[in-house]
């Protein structure tokens, strides 16, 4: 779920021009984003907007599927399910049950990166939404076999996602391929027989490690007044004792010193290749060299496929000689762990596998030698900007952009500043990017190899059976 | 030229927001028809400098002749894949390329897509003059003179084909094909968009449906933005200017379409159970529903939050999931459109407890349709609906569907004022008689796929 999409940031546009905002200091302030730390450590993060009588409320915890062992992976996600399981004060199923009566909907997340939690309220209701929440927070408990009971209903929702899909099955494949010591190899969801061994206790020692107030911020965007909310964090959250955060292990990904293949059978009538090649990751607004080129990273799988019409979709799927019937590429550019450059295409009919992946490598490689043109660069970057004002119509994506910047240590305005600093790049940064991370070196394939339903005696098409 | 327009954009949307934080009192829907025959739907919305249109035509699958399932689909996705040259205004041909470059430049988006009833062409856009001005015509283009490229129709179909071939392989895919054909009969609402139908389809027949179907005189036009009244008359003037008008009728009044068959009944119910290798069986169990235009529409939607469509808290995911753990997802929904959508009970789960969640899925439902809700239950759905309401209205987006729907379904204006009242109103009794009315547990559609064919 980490993502970086096509829809980017705001605001910073400005200072790149060397304009400034012509409200009052005072009046901006009421608008941004507003950062307070609590007493126990717990972050809180505000932003106000008065368009509609509805706010969100979210809690974030810097704790996803990526601080997990081996051996239970995927208790992260389950854990986020045991969470609408109850406290002492609030009977399992009751938490939804009370959202739902204050005319609210909830749900919740977990990435590699982070676990998220939410309520869509009236924004009259955002006090008894904080009591829920910060209730489950710091009082969650439930039953071995309410446990086991919501297990199932887990493994079913990865028979959904992934096992039968088998795109998702390679992609799974892939990053298992990909990283090797990094946490990032593991799938979000779990191996299948870490669910079918998981313990009660596995989900509660990561609930007890991870869910301290210093690890978790509370997200609230809408119809609301921040002098207002603090109060009522202090109030609801501020109490919850502070605990020390566990070490962190860092788990440094070890450099990746030749080429990868994997050749991953599943059943599927279209054939598949997805190319990660490893790259930098963008980690601070300081301007280190490896952040520029992480920007660059960006700006390049922009001009490759940030648009219709677009390099890839001209190159691969078009034409009397197509090689592909779909293309894409996509930059990581930022997250807690390593990020990969992905490439990826569905041959066309008669085409191979082999063939789109050439196809795809020799784009960049073009860009290599040849460059970006101007127009394409400032294409992208329009794009970008508007994309910016257009995302100022969801709250809920706000406050949702708020929390993966504080899941990454980096400043509220993380987002608006990327912007401006995707802006600033250059078609010699595109090129020298282009030229430096895309060789074999650092590069993971997976095919994916359309296998034939395997039932014997089968034909590929389901049989219907009895009717009556 | 640009980057000083989205400069301005920042500055904007900085000053308005400050200076406009008024909450959101009623939604006032200001409604006119053109000279031309249009009708609009505006709400104003000032504090982003954006602008969304919805234009509607009765122009939906609905109307896909037979064996050629997927024409109004297809015909709407090539409509944004190249526009003719006009020499009489001086504008040379863009291919899709040209026309993706021109869109990504005004920093706006404009596509169309086909649904059962609609087809929609959506455009979303800055509101700077000069930009703005730019992306209307480009969009009046569009929307009028799409090249339908016979060489890229032929691209597009083969890539189609090569989708559906993979998604032959997905029990889902395959579940909800049997169970559409079952519940729909003959009927347009089922058809199935495969390779044979695609082959019979070419571009003279999407310019032809294009020319008697997209017409000002057909269009509803809604628009929700930073735009005035006058400016969105404007707007919408040109960007249908350049379609051709209804021919020798008087200008405003197209001739009537011909009328499409409604969905029939069931006369019995019927079970398929089919055979698939997949790690869950996908159950689905349903009939005929209602349309959109009906009385009971009210009871009905208050009665399925509390079946199936209530999130965490409707009986279907008590039972089936938080009681149980048998599924992931367990839902029902009502798909009222012109014709009678069909009611569907949906869950995935292991193969081997497929018969005991259809078993129980049907007792949920065979219970509600008999007694209704409980007060307890029927309270909390007002609650959440009532309490809820502020939150389907939160956006531009969201405003635009609505007022989309009320234009689309001919609903009063104030439709979105008496909402609430109208929830309100809904007692047991009327749930209860209106799902009897509406649902026959007897009677179902039930596809089963997934694991071995069992013996029954």
């Amino acid at each position: 779920m980490r993502h970086f999409g096509a829809a980017c940031l705001l605001w910073a546009a400005l200072s790149t021009a060397g304009a400034q905002p012509s409200t009052s200091p005072a009046a901006s302030t009421a608008l941004q984003a507003q950062q307070f730390t609590l007493a126990n450590g717990m972050s809180l993060i505000v932003k106000p907007d008065r368009r509609a009588p509805t706010a969100v409320h979210m809690l974030w915890l810097r704790a996803g599927s990526m601080d997990e062992v081996d051996g239970s992976s995927g208790v992260a996600h389950v854990l986020e399910h045991m969470l609408f399981k109850g406290t002492p004060t609030v009977p399992v199923g009751e938490f939804s049950r009370r959202v739902a009566a204050l005319g609210g909907r909830d749900n919740a997340f977990t990435s590699l990166d982070y676990t998220g939690y939410y309520q869509q309220i009236p924004a009259a209701r955002l006090a008894d939404v904080m009591a829920l929440e910060a209730d489950r927070f710091a009082n969650n408990q439930w039953s071995d076999d309410e446990f086991r009971k919501e297990l199932e209903v887990v493994k079913e929702e990865r028979r959904m996602r992934t096992e039968d899909d088998p795109q998702a099955l390679m992609n799974e494949a892939l990053h298992a391929a990909v990283f090797v010591a990094s946490p990032y190899r593991r799938p979000i969801v779990g191996w299948m027989s870490d669910l079918e061994s998981l313990k009660p206790e596995d989900a509660r020692a990561y609930y007890q490690r991870w869910y301290v107030p210093a690890n978790a911020a509370v997200v609230v965007a809408g119809d609301v007044d921040v002098a207002e909310v603090r109060r009522l964090a202090e109030k609801y959250y501020g109490h919850i004792p502070a605990r020390a955060l566990p070490e962190r292990k860092p788990r440094v990904e070890p450099v990746q010193t030749g080429l990868k293949r994997l050749a991953f059978k599943a059943p599927a009538e279209q054939a598949m290749v997805a190319l990660a090649f490893k790259v930098p990751t963008f980690q601070s607004f300081d301007g280190g060299p490896d952040d520029s080129e992480a920007l660059a990273l960006t700006v390049l799988s922009a001009v490759l496929d940030g648009y219709s019409g677009a390099r890839l979709a001209r190159a691969l799927t078009q034409g009397p000689d197509r090689v592909a019937d779909s293309a894409g590429a996509d930059n990581g550019l930022w997250g807690r762990g390593p990020q990969l450059f992905m490439l990826s295409g569905v041959p066309a009919q008669g085409k191979t596998a082999e063939q789109v992946e050439a196809a795809l490598r020799a784009q960049v490689a073009r860009i290599a030698l040849d460059g970006v043109s101007e127009a394409e660069l400032a294409r992208v970057k329009t794009q970008w900007v508007a994309s910016a004002v257009y995302k100022l119509d969801s709250v809920f994506n706000q406050a949702r952009e708020l929390g993966t910047s504080w899941v990454q240590g980096l400043p509220l305005d993380a987002h608006e500043r990327l912007i401006e600093r995707l802006r600033a790049v250059t078609a010699e940064q595109v090129r020298a990017v282009a030229a430096k991370y895309f060789g074999d070196d650092q590069l993971t394939v997976a095919q994916l190899l359309p296998q034939p339903l395997s039932q014997p005696g089968k034909a590929r098409a389901a049989s219907a059976g009895s009717r009556h | 030229m640009f980057k000083k327009i989205s400069l301005q954009a920042v500055l904007i949307a900085l000053v308005t927001m400050v200076c406009l934080p008024a909450a959101m009192a009623g939604i006032a829907i200001e409604h006119w028809t053109q000279p031309g025959g249009a009708q609009v739907f505006l709400v104003q919305s000032h504090a982003i400098p954006m602008l969304d249109v919805q234009l509607d035509f009765d122009a939906g699958s609905r109307r896909d002749p037979p064996g050629q399932a997927g024409l109004a689909s297809v015909t709407a996705s090539l409509s944004g894949m190249g526009v003719r040259a006009n020499p009489v205004r001086g504008e040379v041909a863009l291919d899709e390329n040209a026309l993706g470059e021109a869109w990504a430049d005004l920093g706006a988006r404009f596509g169309a897509h086909a649904s059962s009833d609609r087809m929609s062409f959506a455009l979303r856009s800055l509101t700077y003059p000069d930009l703005l001005a730019k992306v209307v015509q480009l969009a009046a283009r569009q929307l009028a003179e799409p090249a339908f490229p016979a060489e890229i129709w032929q691209r597009e179909r083969e890539t189609m084909i090569a989708a559906i071939k993979e998604a032959d392989t997905r029990p889902a895919t395959l579940a909800q094909r049997a169970f559409d054909q079952a519940v729909y009969g003959s009927h347009p609402y089922g058809y199935d968009t495969n390779a044979a139908s695609l082959q019979r389809i070419e571009v003279s027949h999407m310019a032809a449906l294009y020319r008697q179907l997209i017409q000002p005189c057909r269009a509803k036009v809604m628009v929700v933005g930073a735009v005035t009244r006058a400016q969105t008359d404007a707007l919408v003037t040109q960007l249908l200017a350049r379609l051709p008008g209804p021919g020798d009728a008087a200008a405003s009044a197209c001739p009537a379409l011909p009328a499409v068959a409604e969905v029939q009944p069931l006369t019995q119910a019927s079970e398929q159970h089919i055979a698939f290798e997949s790690a869950q069986a996908h159950v689905l169990l349903g009939q005929p529903g209602y349309k959109r235009n009906d009385p009971d529409f009210f009871a009905m939607l208050v009665g399925n939050y509390i079946l199936g469509d209530g999130g965490f808290v409707s009986r279907l995911t008590h039972e089936v999931r938080e009681k149980r753990g048998l599924s992931y997802s367990v839902y029902s929904y009502f798909a009222p459109g012109l014709h009678a959508g069909a009611f569907t009970i949906g869950l995935q789960t292991r193969p081997d407890q497929a018969d005991q969640a259809l078993q129980l899925s049907r007792e949920v439902l065979a219970r509600f349709v008999a007694d209704g809700p409980t007060e307890a239950e029927l309270q909390a759905a007002k609650n959440n609906l009532i309490g809820g309401f502020a939150l389907r209205l939160d956006s531009n987006r969201k405003l635009l569907d609505n007022v989309a729907n009320i234009a689309w379904n001919n609903l009063p204006l104030d439709y979105l004022d008496t909402w609430t009242q109208r929830v309100q109103s809904i007692t047991a009794a009327d749930i209860r008689a209106a799902f009897q009315r509406k649902l026959q547990p007897d009677r179902m559609v039930t596809v089963v796929l997934g694991g071995p064919v069992s013996d029954r």
